[in-house]
């Protein structure tokens, strides 16, 4: 079926471009930027068209906990939230560290969610940190990338190896920089505020401590290298070197360590117990910063799905995370109306960048590219209730927030799933 | 009338011997508290002082009222300060053991506070290792909550007596130079005493090897010592904490036998401060390791002692003006069975 949309502000993160246009669609792919019109005619009314939303590293409760999350569950908020690809993590119980499991996964995904889903893998069994995975098979399977997320792999052998191995099949390794040690049991970052509060604190030095080694290693061994949540200004100057020293090294940040700092907690709220934790303001606006001017490639929800009961605890005990598959975008649009970014550079880290690097299709506005978009206005304003959000746990740290930014509909593959 | 003339109002018709300034639901921290109402506290706990010193200590400030002590962490000075604060002013009182109950049976926080809620107490006294969680356990229920210390952050009681106690030896609690001493990283009665004395305007030192210091602690308004004898140097009262041993194991120092000798309390560091520096310990002391069993015994100098008669008074004092406020929040509703 054709359909163009037309007086449409065009948000193209390739060319960097924010311009009144149409866009015609059939089959599944773009096939016109400013064509004739064609087929059902959708008049945006000058609202934002971008490509939907490539979201790496989603947390799915399946297998083990879909009380927390279902890819049905997610798959609504997904499209709610305008996100058209979850790279889903393998962080499950089990994790998804076999071509089985990631059969299962995928099977369930394929049945019930309404947006693209590319799985990752883990890259040590168990996400253990001691033996690797079946990386060729996991590939074979549909493996987009081997992370063992939040968990360190701490034996440096070990990971050499497994990068070793990865690089010879082509394989993009993702990891968590961070020195677990000296991270180890921490809830918050160390500073005033976490002295005031009486929290177990790291410094923000260990996520440099952590990135320095991975960047050795990666040197070591060339593997295309992924730093899944760097959030502090210290380790920016490391990523900097790297990148300049030509090795294959991108780099993401969190949405909410672009628009939240360690104070949000303020009265031991455990909404806002985040991996890694809140930073400090100063980092907030570093990592901005370097969003804009393209040193951080990508922007991701880190989507974590917590029940009440894991979030309801002392903040020590209470678990980590925040959904966030609905609260990206309106979150993102923060930074825009705060005249920090603009729309196309910010869709070059929340679509255009992880596509890229995941090689995946989708991340743009082109002829042949899929007909995977999302229609919102980024002025209009609302009181985000956690209790409406599509996921089925409502950790988010935005409940009560004033938002700007709603999704006004969601297509993948041509396929009107939202709005 | 206005709503605050009012307050004042019914409070001295129902209390005409205290016009006092204390407007909280809860005691979980020094740090929502204005100095007037710690004032009100001191204030209070001074005649408190003169009641637990006769023979006959009675008082029904809390008649009919029912006090839980609530200790997840192992107590006996403590919880026998609030026993006895609440006995003196006619509460009820129940003392709970956390480990021995439903914790083990695997209940969370939540849940206990909830059940313990629908008993109807109206002090809830609880201590707990992690920090904050009297504050949410103060969201949940009705009645007030006092924090008996929780994890690392704050040790409301103890800063308040200590508050006491250098007023009555110093004769006013500003403008003095106060040492606290020794292991601030892991103390909680640090954190208070340092925000409670800091809103009392007084000259606030911190002493103790780096690696037992918050990060940023120079950024509370405190000055920060390495050095014993820099640090005590005139100083006004010498605080120790209590190094405990535990730490020894995460290596923040490293022997006992040098942390006494860099900053164990003994007579030639506190020669340093003024000659009439009095000095403080919260208890329970390790002598011959943060502190020389002389100078801690040292009735010219050390007022440990007075601390512990101090801890009943101003406990005594905390719960008669939070039954207080409960009073009038409840106001017309109470009835009378």
């Amino acid at each position: 079926m054709i359909t163009t949309f037309t007086n449409a502000r065009l948000i193209n993160p390739e060319t960097g471009t924010d311009e009144i246009g149409s866009l015609t669609i059939d089959g599944g792919v773009i096939t016109a930027l400013n064509g004739s019109e064609a087929g059902q005619v959708i008049d945006c009314g000058g609202k934002c068209l971008a490509p939907g939303i490539v979201d790496l590293g989603v947390k799915i409760g399946e297998p083990g906990e879909r009380h927390k999350e279902s890819f049905r569950t997610a798959g609504a908020a997904a499209a709610a939230g305008g996100v058209t690809t979850m790279v889903i993590r393998p962080d499950t119980t089990p994790a998804v560290d076999t071509p089985e499991t990631l059969e299962f996964v995928t099977r369930r995904a394929g049945r019930t969610a309404p947006v693209n889903v590319h799985s990752m893998a883990a890259l040590t069994k168990g996400r253990e940190g001691r033996e690797m995975v079946e990386v060729g098979f996991l590939r074979d399977a549909g493996a987009v990338a081997f992370t063992d997320c939040d968990h360190v792999v701490e034996n440096p052998k070990t990971f050499a190896r497994a990068m070793t191995y990865a690089k010879s099949l082509g394989a993009l390794v993702i990891a968590h920089p961070q020195d677990p040690t000296l991270s180890k049991g921490a809830a918050v970052t160390s500073g005033k505020f976490a002295s005031l509060r009486g929290l177990p604190a790291v410094s923000p030095m260990a996520e440099r401590m952590g990135l320095e080694r991975d960047m050795a290693l990666v040197e070591m061994t060339g593997v295309a290298y992924h730093a899944d949540s760097l959030s502090t200004a210290t380790a920016l100057p490391v990523l900097a070197r790297a990148k300049d020293a030509g090795l294959d090294v991108t780099a993401g940040v969190n949405i909410h360590h672009l628009t939240l700092n360690e104070l949000d907690v303020g009265d031991y709220r455990t909404f806002f117990k985040l991996k890694p934790p809140l930073r400090s303001e100063d980092d907030r606006l570093a990592m901005v910063a370097a969003v804009a001017d393209g040193l951080i490639d990508v922007i991701s929800s880190m989507h974590t799905p917590q029940d009440e009961e894991s979030k309801r605890l002392p903040f020590e005990e209470a678990a980590s995370g925040a959904v966030a598959l609905e609260t990206l975008l309106p979150a993102a649009m923060r930074l825009v109306h705060a005249e920090l970014i603009d729309l196309p550079t910010l869709w070059r880290a929340m679509s255009a960048n992880p596509a890229r690097r995941l090689g995946l299709p989708g991340g743009r506005l082109a002829e042949g590219a899929p007909a995977d978009l999302v229609l919102f206005d980024p002025d209009a304003p609302f009181v985000l209730d956690r209790f409406a959000l599509q996921s089925k746990s409502k950790n988010t740290p935005f409940d009560g927030a004033r938002m700007e930014g709603r999704v006004l509909g969601t297509w993948v593959a041509g396929t009107r799933v939202h709005g | 009338m206005d709503e605050a003339p009012r307050a004042a109002y019914t409070r001295a018709k129902t209390h005409p011997e205290a016009p006092m300034t204390f407007r909280q639901r809860h005691l979980l921290g020094i740090e929502p508290l204005h100095p007037t109402e710690i004032t009100s506290v001191l204030d209070l706990a001074d005649r408190y002082v003169g009641l637990n010193r006769q023979t006959v200590k009675r008082s029904k400030a809390l008649k009919g009222l029912t006090q839980i002590n609530m200790f997840f962490e192992n107590s006996t000075r403590t919880q026998a300060s609030f026993e006895i604060a609440g006995k003196r002013l006619g509460a009820d009182v129940m003392n709970m053991a956390m480990q021995a109950s439903s914790i083990k049976k695997g209940e969370t926080l939540i849940d206990t506070a909830l059940t313990l809620n629908a008993m109807h107490p109206d002090l809830l006294v609880v201590r707990h290792p992690h920090s904050g969680a009297v504050n949410l356990l103060a969201e949940k229920v009705n009645c007030a909550v006092l924090n008996a210390g929780d994890g690392k952050h704050e040790h409301p009681t103890q800063a308040l007596l200590d508050a006491l106690t250098i007023r009555r030896e110093k004769g006013r609690l500003h403008r003095l130079t106060i040492a606290i001493c020794g292991d601030i990283a892991h103390s909680r009665v640090a954190r208070s005493n340092l925000i409670l004395l800091g809103k009392m305007e007084n000259r606030v030192r911190l002493v103790g090897p780096p690696t037992l210091m918050p990060s940023q602690i120079d950024q509370f308004g405190v000055e920060v010592y390495h050095d014993m004898e820099e640090g005590l140097k005139d100083a006004d009262v010498v605080m120790m904490l209590r190094l405990q041993r535990e730490r020894m194991d995460g290596g923040f120092i490293p022997s006992e036998r040098e942390y006494y000798h860099r900053y164990g309390l003994d007579a030639a560091k506190l020669a340093h401060a003024k000659d009439d520096a009095i000095v403080m310990h919260p208890g329970p002391m390790n002598r011959g390791v943060e502190i020389d069993g002389t100078i801690a015994d040292d009735i010219n100098r050390s007022v440990i002692q007075e601390q512990v008669e101090m801890g009943v008074a101003v406990r005594m004092a905390a719960m008669d003006l939070l039954a207080r406020n409960l009073r009038e929040a409840a106001g017309s509703e109470s009835v009378m069975v």
